[in-house]
């Protein structure tokens, strides 16, 4: 894959970086939040013009010790030592140690959607004489700062109207503006589907070349394993091993995961014996508008069905239309002029909001958990019962508080998000546990039909493992799952069967035994052409 | 003690403002040489900042959702004049006037309630065009003073529970009786709610904190009890009326659905859509809700002045708001709770009655309620921003 191409090329030019020169030291860091010890002891270094990856399990402490490092928390809030060049730092903030050439690009995007990219990349560093502002200079910098990253946009645009993946990289853009010789990125590649994510690892070697040392935090394993120098494993917040993947041991994936979860992992995927039943979920004819721009069509005469027990993927490239037709579908929440049929168990029904969407069985996790899935400044209590509390309350709509409390522990126990209690707040949780809670609340819903859009973003290979799992698990208890993945391998590792999507069209549909990545690929960036040839099925039901 | 410092500090904003009251309660104690704290003091200050409190609880739950009414005081005047034009005018019953009232506020609060939650105008807009509305309509109504208005209505916010048990001493017993009834219920809920929490292995307060947290509680209200036992007439009627709408809402707002929907809205209005809850119908219904209590509110205000003014209710949506704020709820929205409005409307109301025993200029006293909101907002991000950096 392009993955590997770009990036392996990258490492042979620039793994050299002299053993001796470490450009940061972190020693014994420890870092406590009111219950919950973060970070005990841990050690970091890097060394001067290497790409230096950092693994470990959802809430192992990753963020946590590059907040540290880049002054979020600033010297005082932890214990511990940062060491600069050999020299010791002790930062008072953000902008201390962005002066100190240390910049983070953080895991959740923080781009001001109505800004346009230039105003976003010279935020708080505005190119200004005597307090006005430079426009045609801040336009002319932008815009060769996107070029350097790869990206032709005008910078005049807002972020709302390029794509995740180039949100990424406008980060990354505006990291460049700024003096920059220790990059940080938390999570760059979740959001971003393989292409993206190629793009950016090499974009991420060229900075090697030209000396700018990276820190990167990631759960995709291959990403690592392909670009990195070294990687040091953390878990439960401390410093388990550095592995270089330059000395005598070779580093395989596998040996990561041994660090990361302690003891090997045999299988990505768990098991999974299809007992496919009667039709679950059938959708017809299926068309759906841009809901501003109403004469985009974003999803085009779309067919889908899916069975009792059964588990089908949706694999497409970023904007194909898979999370626009799924939360059409979903009570149309997203979309105008929608048009088409939905079957339940082969009667046609009517779902003109959520709620009737829920009542009829059909449940949808979002793949912005943020925005869209999470009460952040409540309870992992209140969220996981929100989209049923039907089911923990009485008749004239009084809450149960100890069902609910009873409720809310069997997931945090099932699911094992790490968290000290049900009444943690969810803002506060590493974004993998926000996930599993944003999982917990719709499996709580018990429905009968559930999309999964992007289940497992941000999440560690155990986690994932746990998740696939559960979705199993569904399956088996006759559930009908979909799920919508940028992953390839895990789509063909869970699904019993997968439709491909490309321009808001079903462009095609493999069954398990017969999907290889090359196959769907082929499959996803199939172009709109003239009537019919594009509508190839493969495959029946 | 490592403990201790950890629950308070985890608990510290609620802490706070109860802190804060009594420092000021403490402060005019000394500062009026003892008179703020006379018995007769005690129920005026209830009778006289009712409609604050009764407003409060409206406004905590429309703020929480995100929204804010900045009508409530030209509702109060409006449907104050028309409860007075009611009975006086048209010779209307005392029960009848009321109903009517009540029905009033609920279409007015129904009104607003529509063009915010289905036409989607903002709050802040909607309910700044009802302010000058109803404004307006209440000076059309009410062209002169109303009164007078039958004594059976003014008692709802002059007048005290009846003593029929007599008393016991100087103090009247039907108090002292309502008195022991809130302790015994704060105690026997407070216990369950634990036992609750222990039933499902949940963590709890360490048993001394949550003794002591009851022993200071049930002390606050056996003093105010014995307080206003002394007084002149006993507990007076609106303080019954108050208490029983903050348990209710309290209830509302903590344990039933539509109370979660609420914060669910509040603190994500987009997951919250996305989770079912239908948002429109959530703040149509709050609309509705704080008409109904600004009817409440206007019913205690007139009974309390005797008579139906047009000039009724000026600023008292900033006294509502005001309370909500100092009482920690959000301006973003999401957070909030009525016990803490309670308290900011108690915080703004001593400050009212100490300044005016002091005899301190009205402009003054205006002054210095603002410089206390002030502090009290400045008191609760300052300590949030150091708990996020611990
Ligand atoms: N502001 C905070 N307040 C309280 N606890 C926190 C806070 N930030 C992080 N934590 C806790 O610290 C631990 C480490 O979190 P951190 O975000 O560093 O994990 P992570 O390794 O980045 O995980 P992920 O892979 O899921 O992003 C978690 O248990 C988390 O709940
Ligand atoms: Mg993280």
């Amino acid at each position: 894959m392009a993955t590997d191409a770009t990036a392996q090329d990258g490492r042979g030019a620039g793994g050299g970086a002299p053993a001796g020169d470490l450009i940061l030291q972190m020693r014994s860091i420890s870092k406590e939040f009111p219950g919950v010890k973060a970070l005990s002891d841990v050690t970091l270094e890097v060394r001067r013009g290497e790409v230096h990856a950092i693994c470990g399990e959802n809430g192992a402490g990753k963020s946590t010790l590059m907040k540290v490092l880049s002054g979020v928390y600033p010297h005082g809030t932890y214990t511990g030592d940062i060491l600069l060049g050999g020299e010791e730092v002790r930062f008072k903030g953000i902008r201390d140690s962005e002066e100190a050439g240390i910049v983070i690009i953080h895991q959740e995007l923080a781009l001001v959607p109505r800004l346009s990219l230039a105003e976003n990349m010279f935020l708080g560093n505005e190119q200004a004489s005597g307090g006005v502002v430079d426009w045609n200079k801040t336009r002319s910098q932008a815009a060769k700062l996107l070029r350097r990253v790869g990206l032709h946009d005008n910078p005049d645009v807002t972020p709302l109207d390029i794509g995740v993946g180039k949100q990424q990289l406008v980060e990354i853009a505006k990291a460049l503006s700024k003096k920059v010789d220790l990059l940080i990125l938390d999570e760059p590649t979740a959001a971003l589907n393989d292409e993206d994510s190629a793009h950016l690892l090499g974009l991420i070697a060229e900075f090697r070349d030209q000396g700018i040392t990276s820190i990167i935090i990631s759960h995709k394993l291959n990403e690592i394993a392909a670009i990195a120098d070294r990687v040091t494993v953390i878990r439960d917040g401390q410093t388990i091993e550095t592995l270089d993947f330059h000395g005598a041991e070779t580093i395989t994936e596998d040996r990561i995961i041994k660090g990361m979860v302690g003891r090997p992992l045999d299988n990505r995927f768990p098991d999974h014996e299809p007992q496919i039943g009667a039709e679950a979920l059938r959708v017809e004819d299926w068309t759906v508008y841009h809901p501003i721009d109403t004469e985009r069509m974003v999803v085009d005469h779309a067919h889908l069905t899916v069975h009792q027990g059964e588990i089908v993927g949706l694999a497409g490239l970023m904007g194909a239309g898979r999370t626009e037709l799924a939360m059409s579908v979903f009570g149309r929440s997203y979309g105008a002029n929608i048009s088409g049929r939905i079957y339940k168990n082969g009667q046609e029904i009517s779902i003109r909001t959520v709620r009737d969407a829920i009542k009829h069985g059909i449940a949808y996790t979002t793949e912005d958990r943020k925005a869209l899935g999470l009460n952040l400044i409540q309870t992992i209590r209140e969220n996981i019962s929100a989209s049923a509390l039907g089911k923990v309350s009485n008749w004239w709509g009084v809450v149960r508080g100890g069902a609910e409390d009873v409720v809310a522990e069997k997931y945090r126990k099932e699911f094992r998000i790490k968290a000290p209690t049900v009444e943690s707040v969810v803002g506060k949780l590493s974004g993998g546990n926000q996930q599993k809670v944003v999982l917990s609340k719709w499996v709580n819903a018990d429905p009968d039909v559930l999309i999964l859009d992007e289940p497992t973003r941000g999440i560690d290979v155990g986690a994932k493992y746990e998740i696939y799992g559960i979705i199993n698990a569904l399956a088996a208890a006759g559930k009908a799952v979909i799920v919508i993945s940028s992953e390839l391998p895990e789509l063909i590792g869970v699904c019993d069967r997968i439709y491909a999507v490309s321009q808001g069209r079903i462009t095609g549909e493999v069954a398990r035994a017969d999907a290889t990545q090359e196959e769907l690929m082929r499959y996803m960036t199939m172009e709109k052409t003239p009537a019919g040839a594009g509508q190839a099925q493969e495959g029946t039901n | 003690m490592n403990v201790l410092r950890e629950y308070f500090g985890r608990n510290v904003r609620q802490y706070g403002i109860v802190l804060a009251l009594l420092l000021i309660v403490l402060l005019f104690q000394l500062l009026t040489d003892g008179r703020l704290l006379a018995p007769n003091n005690i129920a005026a200050l209830f009778m006289q900042n009712a409609y604050v409190m009764i407003l409060a609880i409206g406004m905590v739950a429309v703020i929480v959702a995100g929204h804010i009414d900045l009508s409530v005081g030209s509702v109060v005047a409006f449907i104050g004049g028309l409860v007075a034009i009611m009975m006086h005018n048209w010779g209307w019953s005392v029960p009848l006037a009321i109903l009517a009232a009540l029905v009033v506020g609920a279409l007015v609060g129904a009104w607003q309630g529509f063009w915010i939650a289905f036409v989607g105008i903002p709050a802040f807009i909607v309910t700044l065009a009802g302010m000058l509305i109803f404004r307006g309509l209440a000076i059309v109504l009410v062209g002169q003073t109303i009164a007078p208005l039958p004594s059976s209505f003014n008692r709802i916010g002059n007048g005290s529970v009846a003593n029929f048990l007599g008393f016991a001493g100087q103090m009247d017993v039907v108090t002292l009786v309502i008195g022991v009834i809130a302790i015994v219920g704060l105690v026997v809920s407070q216990v369950r709610a634990r036992a609750n929490l222990i039933k499902h292995e949940l963590t709890v307060e360490v048993f001394g904190v949550f003794i002591g947290k009851l022993v200071v509680m049930g002390a606050l209200i056996a003093l105010v009890t014995y307080w206003l036992s002394l007084s002149r007439g006993g507990t007076p009627i609106i303080l019954l009326i108050v208490g029983v709408l903050v348990l209710g809402f309290t209830f509302l707002m903590n344990r039933t659905v539509f109370g979660r929907h609420v914060y669910a809205v509040g603190g994500n209005r987009n997951a919250a859509i996305l989770s079912g809850v239908s948002a429109r119908n959530v703040d149509f219904m709050l609309f509705v809700n704080i008409g109904l209590l600004s009817a409440v509110a206007a019913i205690a205000t007139t009974a309390r002045a005797g008579a139906g003014v047009a000039a009724a209710g000026q600023n008292f949506e900033l006294d509502a708001i005001a309370a909500c704020f100092i009482g920690g709820t959000a301006v973003a929205g999401g957070v909030g709770k009525i016990s803490g409005a309670m308290i900011g409307a108690l915080i703004m109301g001593v400050l009212n009655m100490g300044l005016s025993i002091l005899a301190v200029d009205a402009a003054w006293q205006q002054a210095i309620k603002g410089l206390v909101l002030l502090l009290a907002v400045a008191l609760d991000i300052v300590s949030k921003r150091k708990g996020a950096l611990r």
